[in-house]
């Protein structure tokens, strides 16, 4: 390759001289736009590092003119919104949870800020309009209640959760695992069913429910009441309405009778501050199910004397 | 006699060891990875042994012609092979991964084939596999080509490719099986990294013998381009792996760094693996293909003396602009921000001389699909390069990161400006590589053309659609002050852009099906009977002197 420079026919510019398998480079300068863009950019970043943090030092870096951060623009950020529902937060948290519906405005805003946290903490297992998952998390929509639908029994399951073993104020009960224990036999587990499925009118009453019956009086009716209407200081559900929270059916049931789930849910106290709380609680009630002028449900001991 | 024997007895000693490697393993995917790695050994005690030409069985399989030319080609046919067998393997690994998030149930209830093991698999495969050889195909073309020299060391180019196959292998199995250190773009563990390192080394080996045996007086400028490629590679690669294994015997292994300095040291990585992989290494093959393929002079030298250093010199610090707004100190972030910024005039400049070289040929573009292509290629790297600066602002980045935006930038660069110039070249390649007239069929590479782009266009819109959405979603307060949305609102929402998106990429991987079947039948030799690309009309009856007119 010889250093031949030439004049290129289709642009009038002067090559370089170089050639490499054919290949030629013509001399044109730079374009003017991009230089001058370049050297802005490279300008605008010299600014932008005398105004912001940018050069580190040994122990912390330059603060920058500006005196910027990203801690304390969230923390201007999250102080003045705080500020802006402080006269809000601080009406929910100075009143109690039975007066809220008495005061709209209140109840109102409540509901938004629980709605607000339903879809970060409970939406999970309760789903985002709080139905639940069938045979897994019960519906929230809905007027059946496990623990009471007051907003004072509401505050207090989600305060105090269901089941959590390290918390000496959780919602407890224990249904025993009639199957695997060997309470009933199999025989009988079927008969109780039928008893079941007889009451909730899912089927016709019959020599099998009969004998169920007496196995009801005798093993479940001191925590789901005589005629299966449930219990709720118990947590124990209505048998005689078509909500079947683990399923209705005979094999559901038998599951049911055989191995119980006894559901847990996480107590929200050491996680979440009492107006947040409070205000989960109005949104829950303000679901559709909430229930009015009932006494709230205090806890009491579980049917086999835990606590 | 005796050197086969030595030779022999190396391969065999290596199987063996493999062997006992795979019998002491302490965990299943470590023992699989051996015994992979004493197959490979077999294979090459039996071509040791048998003196088999293997060369020469390439040729018939590949129908590649024996050598006539002086350059040494038979790594890059090779290579032209792979790129596209691994092509279609990641291409349809992201069309399946896609998928899979519109219709989870094809997660299969497997674990080897859920979302979380094929995604790797996908980006490495398209990224190490098709670009890479791509890239190791190309370098070995352009460098003998530029500087009139066979490549330095025919045997180590030819342990370049079957060592960078067998890491490949191993990367995506061991994927598969659950093996990985958990560093996007860096998944293999510490034996596969250790591999690639020599593959590597013998890599650069290689291409800098040619480079000092150049019988022209100056380096090309595509070959500073693949030599920054291979250098900052190496380095990046070491740097981001180091680690300790738990076991020399197993797969599992801890990294050097930890908490935000190991965040850090992975988006230096794994940005500079956009900057000195899928950007320097494929301008390389732009600076080749494009004068090539146009029959134009590079349009300017000194801008590619420029844009390239300040190129390789930004490029560099620009990793901490993956990690605004978290746990990395704030001068940190501004480093990654306003490097991020300045790097758009240089990333410009590449496109510049690859569009502007076609003055005095833009003629082409409506005659010559292949120039096409590489229009195209051009024209999506400078919207990704104006569109990562842009992202990269830390107001724009608030709403832009971890959203699915991220995805459809990553995809306009690596679909349209990474794909579309591999595929130029490739089209290039094969009908000089393997001594044909013409590609099989040059209607098949427009239709290539356009499901490719109208594939990256059904692609890039729906995600910044989706990216948009999602952030607004997710930023989106109540006039009482209470996110609007739940997280999984945002995912319900998104089943429509996904579906788009699926869509895109169906179009992407039917384009590059149809590139293969044109590439098999050119390897066959045989030429479709087609209308030319271009047909200017002729009018016989219009093509005569009018009749005179008789004077009255």
């Amino acid at each position: 390759m010889a250093e031949q420079k030439r004049i290129d026919e289709a642009t009038g510019t002067s090559t370089v001289g170089h050639e490499w398998d054919g290949i030629e480079e013509l001399d044109t300068p730079m374009p003017r736009w991009w230089l001058w863009t370049f050297y802005a950019t490279i300008v605008w970043g010299l600014a932008y590092a005398v105004l912001y943090p940018a050069w580190p030092l040994v122990n912390s870096a330059t603060e920058g003119v500006l005196g910027w951060s990203s801690r304390g623009d969230l923390y201007k950020e999250m102080r003045a919104d705080a500020l802006r529902r402080a006269p809000t937060v601080g009406a929910i948290a100075a009143t109690a949870i039975t007066d809220l519906p008495a005061k709209p405005e209140l109840m109102q805003a409540a509901v938004q800020g629980g709605a607000a946290a339903f879809r970060v903490h409970c939406v999970q297992c309760h789903g985002a309009g709080g139905a639940g998952v069938k045979k897994l998390y019960p519906s929230l929509t809905d007027d059946d209640w496990l623990w009471g639908g007051d907003l004072a029994s509401i505050q207090y399951t989600v305060t105090h959760g269901i089941r959590n073993p390290d918390h000496k104020d959780t919602r407890t009960s224990l249904m025993p695992a009639f199957g695997r224990d060997g309470i009933l036999d199999a025989a009988q587990i079927g008969d109780v069913v039928s008893f079941v499925r007889a009451i909730s009118r899912q089927e016709r009453a019959s020599a099998s429910s009969a004998r169920g019956a007496a196995l009801f009086e005798a093993n479940c009716a001191v925590c789901h009441g005589a005629g299966g209407e449930g219990g709720r200081q118990f947590g124990a559900p209505k048998l005689t309405d078509a909500i079947w929270l683990y399923g209705g059916d005979r094999d559901s049931l038998t599951a049911t009778i055989t191995q119980p789930r006894n559901g847990v849910m996480p107590r929200w106290n050491n996680r979440l501050d009492p107006v947040t709380i409070k205000m989960l609680s109005a949104y829950v009630y303000s679901l559709g199910g909430g229930e009015k002028g009932l006494a709230p449900v205090a806890k009491e001991q579980g049917v086999d004397g835990q606590p | 006699m005796d050197g086969l024997v030595t030779r022999a007895g190396g391969w065999l000693g290596l199987t063996l060891l493999a062997f006992v490697m795979a019998a002491l393993a302490v965990d299943a995917p470590f023992a699989v990875h051996m015994i992979i790695v004493a197959l490979a050994c077999l294979a090459m005690l039996w071509a040791t042994v048998t003196r088999a030409d293997y060369g020469a069985l390439a040729r018939g399989i590949l129908k590649m012609p024996a050598d006539q030319g002086v350059y040494d080609d038979d790594p890059i046919r090779w290579g032209v092979i792979a790129t596209l067998f691994w092509g279609v393997a990641g291409m349809a690994a992201g069309l399946f991964i896609a998928l899979q998030l519109a219709f989870p149930a094809l997660n299969l209830g497997l674990e080897y084939t859920t979302f979380g093991r094929l995604r790797p698999l996908h980006t490495s495969a398209v990224i190490f596999a098709f670009g890479g050889n791509a890239l190791i195909a190309t370098s070995f073309y352009v460098v003998q080509r530029t500087c009139r020299a066979r490549l330095a060391f025919p045997k180590l180019a030819r342990f370049v490719f079957w060592g960078y196959q067998l890491f490949i292998v191993l990367a995506a199995t061991g994927y598969l099986m659950g093996v990985t250190a958990a560093k996007e773009y860096a998944e293999p563990e510490w034996y596969v990294d250790l591999w690639l390192t020599i593959v590597w080394v013998a890599y650069l080996v290689v291409f800098v013998g040619t480079i000092v045996r150049r019988r022209e007086p100056h380096i090309y400028v595509a070959n500073w381009f693949y030599l920054s490629f291979i250098v900052t590679i190496a380095m990046l690669h070491i740097v981001n792996n180091l680690s300790m294994p738990a076991s020399i015997f197993g797969s599992k292994s801890y990294a050097a760094f930890a908490g935000v300095q190991d965040a850090l040291t992975q988006w230096w990585y794994g940005h500079n693996a956009v900057g000195f992989f899928l950007t320097a290494g494929f301008l390389a093959m732009m600076y080749y293909f494009v004068p090539k393929q146009a029959e134009r002079p590079v349009y300017s030298y000194r801008l590619s003396i420029i844009h390239f250093w300040s190129l390789i010199f930004l490029y560099i610090w620009a990793g901490p602009h993956h990690l605004h707004y978290t746990a990395l100190p704030d001068w940190a972030q501004t480093l990654g921000m306003v490097f991020s910024v300045i790097l758009w005039m240089p990333s410009w400049g590449g496109m510049i001389n690859g569009l502007m070289t076609l003055n005095g040929a833009w003629d082409k573009i409506r005659t010559d699909p292949i120039i096409r292509m590489m229009v195209m290629a051009l024209a999506f790297y400078g919207m990704s390069t104006f569109e990562g600066p842009m992202m990269s602002i830390k107001w724009v980045n608030s709403m832009s990161h971890y959203t699915d935006w991220t995805i459809g930038h990553v995809h306009s660069g690596a679909l349209g400006w990474n794909g579309m110039i591999t595929f130029a070249a490739v089209y290039y390649l094969v009908p000089r590589l393997w001594g044909r007239e013409r590609l099989y069929s040059l209607r098949m590479v427009n239709w290539h053309f356009w499901l490719a782009t109208v594939g990256i266009v059904f692609y890039a819109a729906s995600m910044w659609v989706a990216g948009i959405m999602q952030g607004l979603m997710w930023r989106e307060y109540g006039a009482d002050g209470y996110l609007v949305y739940s997280f999984v609102e945002s995912v319900a929402a998104m089943h429509p852009m996904y579906l788009i998106r699926a869509a895109g990429g169906a179009m992407y991987l039917a384009g590059f099906l149809i590139m293969v079947v044109n590439v098999w039948a050119t390897l066959g030799g045989r030429v479709r009977a087609e209308k030319p690309m271009t047909e200017t009309p002729y009018n016989a009856a219009a093509d005569r002197p009018l009749a005179p007119v008789p004077a009255e």
